[in-house]
């Protein structure tokens, strides 16, 4: 009341807005694992939005209002998923000779399990998220009230992506993984196994995912259906970023981050199409920008 | 000789199949009958995909969209205008067809594990859309009370699980029949021709991509007609039947029942479901962990269902595998 008073308001287009640019991040930062599961070892990676939901019950189980419980949250978070994506990796790496079926069943059988013991340890209904108390609440935005924690996140976010551009454009392990995708051969000639190249980027994809987790907890909660609902919009933005490009990945998680925000505040009743009319616009106006995307089998 | 003692054992255990379904309603309790009519709504959704997994060598997760679309459209149809199973299974075959069809353009050029990607998020898609659609599907609530409804015109309403049973089994005997014949066509020979070598087929003047839209919309509409006939075997329709799980077991049963086969198909499908419900009915709230380590053990045990027999390596001297080439325009001018 005192925020009205002082001549802030709620807009219906500016907060929606920034909560999309918030909500695109994440999945943005949860879907970089996806793409360079799929980028580089051409793995349809099911089990991703299980790695997400670690991060997530992670947070809410080790959260407590201060800040040291959020560092030990996403440290926790982190090391976990990391482990979990090597344990995918280790599982697929004697498959590595099958089709790419029985890799997607493979990895759907660990999201299946590994989500039943989620729910068993953590119970059926989505635990509270607490945030330390600096950014629980609201701050003022060009004259709009907005959660602070929402604008740090978009503020960490941006940098875990400008990070992992660094990584992979500028570093070694990034220049091999980009290899990789292109000649696999060639980088075994070198004498790097593409099978730890494998691995890591399983664990790397593990981690990205693990801290989109941890971080994301007050925004996509941890929950039964969290998997599933990470999975299809990380599925989603790849698919309509051009399925394999970072950049491309960015700008569709942004747009879906939108789609959702925008979309639900500016048109209630058309909410559901909206996703599935983006996917149909974006192939309407660059079906070859999908028809030449690179084919992994 | 010894192929020949196969096939008649192959036959000999069809026939025995097909009079064991035949005979269940008499044989075993109400709930195992309605039970068993829903295995069989599912199977045939798994005809659909080994009809693009396996013949036309298109690996899919999204085959429960145009289910879950002729389910909602038969569920609709049924309860507003006619109660003529007839009519709903054209309607829900229309609508999977439909639905395939508007993302043909998606699908058309997509292989190996994007075309899986992107049947997925359509999938899934899907499955959002009708979760959020209140007002026609009931959202998560599902449309429950759907009207019996009779197979024909002048026929009477299926009023017990043995004849909702039977309808079922007649309607999916139909259509995988009508699936097999064309099959035997020059129909089938091309859509394993592109599976095998979709280069040479190219050359050979085809045009693919119209081959893998025709064969989508196909099994769009199977997998549609699958849907009014879950409707009729349960008279109740949620989005929780075309979940994410049911994309995955389906896959496996297509591939447990070997992928290029669609009678395999339908009883990997039938063992994958049987074992599922199963499952849920000894281990409450245990059945996803065990089911999850099933499909681990699965993978590890069978054989690859997703690879190809090595016609081309008896063929023509092997090749080291490159990257494809830079894809030229073919004699005809199409890219698929």
């Amino acid at each position: 009341m005192t925020a009205v008073a002082a001549g802030i308001r709620f807009d219906p287009y500016v907060v929606p807005a920034l909560d999309g640019v918030a909500y695109g991040l994440l999945v943005f930062v949860a879907a970089a694992g996806l793409v360079l599961c799929f980028g580089v070892a051409g793995i349809l990676n099911l089990a991703h939005g299980t790695l997400y939901a670690i991060g997530g019950y992670t947070a809410a189980a080790l959260l407590d209002g201060g800040w040291p419980s959020l560092a030990l949250a996403l440290a926790v978070g982190v090391v976990a998923a990391t482990a979990s994506g090597a344990l995918v990796a280790g599982l697929l790496t004697r498959l590595a000779a099958r089709s790419h079926l029985t890799q997607a069943l493979l990895t759907f059988g660990v999201a299946l399990a590994g989500g039943s013991l989620l729910v068993s340890a953590f119970g059926p209904d989505d635990p509270p998220v607490r945030l330390p108390a600096a950014l629980d609440g609201s701050v003022a935005v060009a004259g709009h009230r907005y959660a602070a924690y929402r604008l740090v996140f978009i503020v960490v976010a941006a940098l875990l992506a400008g990070l992992l551009h660094l990584v992979v454009r500028r570093t070694r392990a990034g220049m091999l993984v980009r290899a990789a995708v292109d000649d696999a051969e060639m980088v075994a000639v070198l004498g790097v196994s593409p099978a730890r190249i494998r691995v890591g980027v399983l664990a790397a994809a593990g981690a990205l995912a693990g801290a989109a987790g941890v971080l994301g907890a007050p925004i996509i909660g941890p929950g039964p259906d969290t998997a599933d609902a990470v999975l299809l919009l990380s599925l989603v933005v790849v698919v309509l970023g051009g399925l394999g490009s970072m950049a491309g990945t960015l700008l569709a998680a942004l747009a879906v981050g939108q789609i959702q925000t925008l979309g639900v505040a500016l048109a209630p009743s058309a909410a559901p199409f909206l996703l599935f009319a983006a996917m149909a616009a974006v192939l309407a106006v660059r079906a070859r920008g999908l028809a030449t995307a690179r084919r992994a089998t | 000789m010894r192929r020949g003692a196969v096939r008649a054992l192959r036959r000999g255990v069809a026939a025995m199949v097909v009079a064991a379904l035949v005979l269940a309603p008499w044989t075993v309790d109400d709930y195992t009958v309605a039970l068993l009519a829903r295995t069989l709504a599912l199977g045939l959704v798994a005809v659909s995909v080994a009809l693009l997994t396996g013949v036309a060598g298109l690996p899919t997760l999204g085959q429960t969209a145009p289910y879950a679309a002729g389910a909602y459209a038969s569920a609709v149809v049924g309860s507003h205008l006619s109660d003529v199973g007839l009519v709903h299974l054209a309607v829900a075959a229309a609508a999977g067809a439909a639905l395939a069809a508007v993302t043909v353009p998606l699908v058309v050029s997509a292989r190996g594990v994007v075309l899986l990607m992107i049947t997925l998020a359509v999938g899934e898609l899907a499955v959002t859309v009708v979760g959020r659609w209140r007002s026609v599907t009931g959202g998560t609530d599902g449309l429950a009370g759907v009207a019996a409804s009779r197979p024909l015109w002048g026929l009477p309403v299926l009023a017990t699980d043995r004849a909702r049973y039977l309808y079922t089994l007649v309607v999916v005997a139909a259509l995988v029949g009508v699936v097999l014949l064309v099959l035997r066509t020059r129909v089938g020979l091309l859509l394993r021709a592109g599976r095998d070598d979709e280069a040479r087929l190219r050359a050979g003047g085809h045009r693919v991509a119209v081959h893998v839209a025709g064969v989508h919309v196909a099994a769009g509409a199977v997998a549609g007609a699958a849907g009014s006939l879950l409707v009729v075997a349960q008279q109740f329709v949620s989005p929780a039947d075309f979940g994410f799980d049911t994309s995955a077991l389906l896959l496996l049963g297509v591939v447990i029942g070997g992928t290029a086969s669609v009678g395999g198909a339908l009883v990997g499908a039938a063992l994958v479901v049987a074992a599922r419900d199963w499952l849920f009915g000894v281990l409450p709230g245990q059945a996803p962990l065990v089911l999850g380590l099933a499909f681990v053990a699965a993978v590890y045990l069978l054989p690859d269902g997703g690879r190809r027999p090595p016609v081309r390596g008896r063929l023509l001297p092997t090749v080291p595998a490159r990257r494809p080439a830079p894809e030229s325009p073919t004699p005809t001018g199409v890219r698929a």
